[in-house]
């Protein structure tokens, strides 16, 4: 059934487990090596799977030739584009939840080449050593055509997409006269940003392991951020009922948005367990990791107009982005810009630009994380400007309503985000002129910025089972990549039912599991979350009704909002000698088990008369070696507002690790191309560079404060991608309060330090 | 990967044979029957088909896991002592600071722990084209032509190369040894030789696809220390893109002998920018005789740097190369910064 949100202020004063920071319920089996991955079930006679590239951008496949792989002892089959079976034939039977407008790409199609290091071929054998053996003996000749992979070369030629994915929004239509304003501004300035392609690079690899039943059934092990959109994938494209396929997920090693749609390596391993009826399993390499979607490569230019109060007169944010030949990958870049502050005059420009590389694919706070960070940038070079603060500057264009679609915000603490992150860093000593400190050899810089992220909720479905044990479990097939699910879902049942963390399991990762929508967009404590709390609801009233009924109750006939759940009893508010176990009602009613199923469901009508977001304001510090423009991040404080915080541990955790993304962003990452063969030539972890633990030093969360009554039963808004936002324009413009150097180009590597500081 | 056999070497005489058939291969890079240490970087390269011996003969059980003193009061370094022993042990520490502290500079804690000296001077290039099997590289495939020349080549060389080859040799340690102008012990089917460190790896020229004068046949049982180790003066200074766990941009390991204010003796081998580690002795005995001030510093790092030369993406590399030269020499010469 549908629940009703009910007791809507249950919530406010939380008690026993939200708010607590429980350390992660799954944290002793993935330190014990228990948890198990995708690649790592093994049964006998398990197959494994080798994927052979392409070594070309595009073109035609004219030969392809498997004699020597198929002579190899071991070697069972090797499947290409000539002897692969018939598949579904319409494109929305490839059709996943995250996938763009456009034909998604089918691995073994035909014989064209569409990006470099494209599956051309999949090797079975009886090792994953005689499988990469053999994918070397696969001869593939090819017809190369023409290719283009630059972005700057191809900027021009670009079209404007329009609403080509689930939760995009193309730019709003300009507001006032943005270039008219811009040239009658006191100050102005205008920029243009570049940002490197990113690839995902979860330290698990992706992997799937399909185990062939005797019957035919599939049960698949997927490394995927949503069970069940990887389970209606395999049934379309395969022509299997949901009854034949089970995907299971229970831990996911990382992914980042790379789990967002099947990959294909999914695809690979049930192709070859179906064709053979064995169980396979098919894993990519770290280079293959680089063969399908990433964080597009963009090109940014942001003109932003004052009056010499500082008050903005002109915002324009113009954005053209990557996308493949044959799907219209969006995100919103430029939104944010006419959003995060009040101006008259806004005009946001959003294009897109076909490269011969792959789809790229949602990473970490998709859109925001590249277009936030040249606002920001663009918002502390107007400060220099007019010589003003840059937290000021923020403040006074502050705004607590939307200015895209002039509702309010359902909450937004960001003053208090600059005001706890400006104290705690020590914001207030700092002189605005560059170069002003410096210790030793080192130029010492102090930079900021603000970051916003969305507050996302879709439907959700979650079931509870209570026994008469006392213990408690609920379910719902969303999926917990490494974010804390397990956790916090756990505490949200646990706190509905007053129950002890440990008579709560929670579980999650399975297609056979309650729908849950893609784990994605920070969404899930508040989609899920709202579930797991609906149904723990309705389990409550089952148990309010049932000691109604009980002779000689304790409670007599209390209604239910004068019970309180606590310690595995319910007792009367305000007389807590009227007190019984909750196994107890059951056992006297003769009741085994409380079962229920909810859906949860955006409050939609209230939804539409508010804009929603989670913010922050990130305080950097760095270290500039003089002579070699080397940097150090020494201190980061992120202050973060993002409603009610269930879990302040795995909640810092998020942040933590974003931050540290971040500063990746800012300063190492970076898919370098060869455009000649339009390819990425540094696709490994030793190359494609991401911060290690040495360049971490001092990182700082604070959670603000911040009550929400209107977003989610919850109040909770979710965590997961708003701390990386701002991050790398927080370093960019630190590195320029140190060295008086501007770089707009992302990630900010020595090189280009040292070129302005010459 | 491709298939091989193993063997396991009992004694350095035993791996010797077992390496006999490979003389006809021009050096130990390309050799067929490849010896393998800490395999940090010969199983990488298997793995990616870069390199594919069929036969690997394990060295680890070798008894060549000791320091020892040298009867010209240096060091002799076992060639299987890993690079995490060797940089933590203390005469070299006291006597050979600028080499533990090139050693520290590279890779991780967790690969120092399993490379070996040995294979550390005989680890491939980190060229991106190299490790690629798609893409041209004349050090894989002789004849193919250089990818990174016209390619993606920030990390590539700008010293000592030619039209066949901008790959530049990885090594931190190497450096170190060539600035100590070590002695790499081998042995090989007619006994033992020593290689100066100078003359052990090589530049491409028009053979790219030949790393080091080291024979096919021939094994390294070690790395001697002159008794000069310039502990007072010295230091490795390494600039890369982060922290840990990167290849140099560039690196340089300095050592000076100082006579009050003035230069007796000035070392300077630079690395990740050229295929050997590099050095320029005109203009180190240029140094002697000149104050150790930063002017004449500049004018040597000057001199070495003449005839460099940049690619599309690795031409800040001169400059940045000037500025470590400059820098490391300071710290050599305990100036305080200007
Ligand atoms: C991600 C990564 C980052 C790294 N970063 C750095 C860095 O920053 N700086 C740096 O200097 N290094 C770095 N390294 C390289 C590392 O130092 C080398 O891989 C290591 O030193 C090789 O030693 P090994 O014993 O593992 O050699 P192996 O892989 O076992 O062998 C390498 C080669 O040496 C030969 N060989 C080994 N021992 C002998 C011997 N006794 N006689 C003759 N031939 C022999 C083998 O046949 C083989 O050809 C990095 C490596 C990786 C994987």
């Amino acid at each position: 059934m549908i629940a009703k949100p009910t007791f809507p202020d249950l919530l406010h004063a939380p008690g026993a487990q939200i708010g607590k920071p429980v350390s992660r319920v799954d944290g002793r089996l993935k330190v014990t090596g228990a948890a198990k991955y995708a690649g790592e079930f093994n049964v006998p006679g398990l197959l494994h799977g080798y994927i052979v590239s392409s070594t070309i951008a595009k073109g035609r496949i004219t030969r392809i030739d498997t004699s020597a792989a198929l002579k190899v002892p071991g070697v069972v089959q090797v499947f290409t584009h000539e002897n692969r079976p018939s598949l579904a034939w319409f494109d929305r039977k490839w059709k996943d939840q995250d996938a763009p407008k456009g034909s998604p790409f089918r691995p073994l199609h035909d014989d064209r080449i569409v990006h470099s290091l494209q599956p051309v071929a999949l090797v079975i054998a009886e090792s994953l050593e005689l499988a990469r053996y053999g994918a070397r003996l696969v001869e593939v000749e090819y017809e190369a055509e023409p290719h283009q992979t630059d972005l700057h070369a191809n900027r021009e030629n670009t079209f404007t997409p329009g609403k080509d994915k689930g939760g995009f929004e193309p730019p709003p239509p300009p507001r006032g006269d943005a270039d008219k304003a811009l040239a009658d501004a006191d100050v102005t300035v205008d920029l243009e940003f570049t940002q490197a392609a990113e690839y995902h690079n979860p330290m698990e690899m992706h992997a799937s392991t399909v185990l062939y039943g005797e019957d035919g059934t599939l049960t698949v092990h997927d490394k995927t951020q949503g069970a069940l959109n990887s389970q209606t994938y395999i049934c379309n494209v395969f022509n299997l009922s949901k009854s034949q396929v089970r995907v299971v997920s229970p831990f996911v090693g990382g992914a980042f948005g790379s789990g967002l749609r099947p990959q294909h390596q999914l695809f690979m391993a049930v192709l070859a367990a179906t064709e053979l009826k064995r169980s396979v399993r098919v894993e990519l390499s770290r280079p293959q990791m680089f063969s399908f979607g990433h964080r597009p490569e963009t090109i940014q230019r942001v003109a932003l107009g004052a009056s010499k109060d500082g008050t903005l007169q002109a915002i324009i944010h113009e954005a053209v982005q990557e996308s493949s030949q044959f799907e219209n990958y969006v995100e919103i870049v430029v939104n944010w810009s006419g959003q995060q502050y009040r101006c008259d005059n806004v005009r946001l420009d959003y294009k897109l630009s076909r490269l011969d590389l792959h789809t790229p694919l949602d990473q970490r706070a998709p859109g925001a994380a590249t277009g936030v960070p040249a606002l920001e940038i663009a918002m502390d070079e107007l400060a220099y400007k007019l010589g003003m603060d840059p937290v000021e500057l923020r403040l006074k264009n502050y705004t607590d309503i939307d200015p895209n679609s002039g509702n309010p915000f359902s909450s937004k603490e960001l003053r208090a985000c600059f005001r706890q992150g400006a104290e705690r860093f020590g914001w207030s000593g700092r002189k605005l002129e560059p170069r002003s400190m410096r210790e030793g050899r080192e130029l010492i810089g102090w930079g900021m910025a603000a970051g916003v992220w969305d507050a996302m909720q879709g439907q959700a479905n979650a079931r509870a089972v209570l026994g008469l044990d006392g213990k408690l479990t609920v379910a719902s097939a969303t999926a917990d990549i490494g974010t804390g699910t397990y956790t916090v879902m756990t505490q949200i049942a646990a706190e509905v039912l007053g129950l002890p963390i440990e008579d709560v399991t929670f579980n999650l990762g399975d297609s056979s599991l309650p729908m849950a929508p893609i784990e994605g967009g920070s969404w899930t404590v508040s989609s899920v979350g709202s579930a797991v709390k609906a149904v723990c609801d309705m389990v409550r009233g089952r148990l309010v009704k049932l000691a109604g009924k009980m002779e000689g109750s304790p409670l007599g006939d209390a209604a239910e909002e004068d019970v309180v759940f606590a310690d595995g009893h319910m007792s009367l508010r305000g007389d807590p000698s009227k007190r019984v176990a909750i196994v107890e009602v059951m056992r006297a009613s003769g009741t085994q088990s409380i079962e229920e199923e909810a859906r949860s469901i955006p409050y939609y009508l209230k939804r539409s008369k508010h804009a929603f977001g989670t913010h922050s304001a990130i305080f950097a510090e760095v270290r500039v070696d003089e002579d070699l423009g080397t940097v150090r991040v020494t201190r980061v404080v992120s202050a973060i507002a993002a409603g009610r915080i269930i879990n302040p541990k795995t909640a810092r955790s998020q942040i933590l690790g974003a931050v540290v993304w971040g500063m990746g962003m800012g300063l190492e990452e970076e898919a370098m191309l060869d455009h000649r063969l339009g390819r990425v030539m540094n696709h490994d972890l030793a190359e494609y560079h991401v911060p290690v633990n040495a360049d971490v030093h001092d990182i700082d969360v604070i959670f603000v404060e911040e009550h929400d009554d209107v977003v989610n039963p919850l109040g909770a808004k979710g965590v997961g991608e708003i701390g990386i936002v701002g991050v790398p324009a927080a370093l960019s413009n630190a590195i320029f309060h140190a060295t008086g150097v501007r770089v707009r180009d992302l990630p900010i590597t020595v090189d280009k330090i040292r070129k302005g500081m010459r | 990967m491709r298939s091989f056999s193993y063997g396991r070497a009992d004694s350095v005489q035993s791996a010797v044979k077992d390496i006999a058939g490979n003389q006809a291969a021009p050096d130990a890079a390309n050799a067929t029957v490849k010896l393998v240490a800490g395999g940090t970087n010969l199983l990488d390269l298997m793995k990616a088909d870069v390199m594919r011996p069929v036969r690997l003969v394990d060295i680890t059980r070798l008894p060549l896991k000791t320091i020892e003193e040298t009867a010209e009061g240096g060091l002799r370094l076992g060639a299987l002592m890993t690079n995490a022993d060797t940089a933590y042990d203390e005469r070299v520490q006291a006597r050979y600071p600028m080499l533990s502290k090139a050693i520290l500079a590279g890779a991780s804690a967790q690969l120092r722990n399993m490379a070996t000296n040995g294979g550390n001077l005989l680890q491939r290039t980190r060229c991106y084209y190299f490790y690629d099997t798609a893409t041209p590289c004349n050090k894989r495939e002789p004849g193919s032509g250089c990818g990174a020349l016209h390619g993606v080549n920030r990390i590539h060389a700008i010293l000592g190369v030619s039209e066949h080859c901008i790959a530049v040799h990885p090594s931190d340690m190497a450096v170190a040894l060539a600035a100590l102008d070590a002695t790499v012990r081998v042995t090989g089917p007619g006994g033992e030789r020593a290689i100066p460190i100078g003359e052990f790896h090589r530049l491409p020229g028009d053979t790219p696809h030949i790393d080091t004068t080291l024979r096919a046949d021939e094994i390294i049982t070690g790395i001697e220390l002159p008794a000069q180790g310039f502990a007072a003066h010295s230091t490795y200074l390494k600039a890369r893109d982060r922290a840990s766990y990167a290849f140099a941009l560039i690196s340089a390991a300095v050592a000076l002998e100082l006579d009050g204010g003035t230069i007796r003796e000035a070392r300077l081998a630079l690395g990740g920018v050229a295929h050997k580690p590099w050095r320029d002795r005109a203009a180190e005995a240029a140094l002697a005789g000149q104050p150790a001030t930063r002017d004449s510093f500049r004018a040597m790092a000057d001199a070495v740097l003449r005839d460099a030369k940049g690619y599309e993406h690795n031409s800040f590399k001169i400059d940045l190369a000037r500025s470590v030269i400059l820098r490391a020499f300071e710290e050599a010469a305990g100036l305080e910064p200007s």
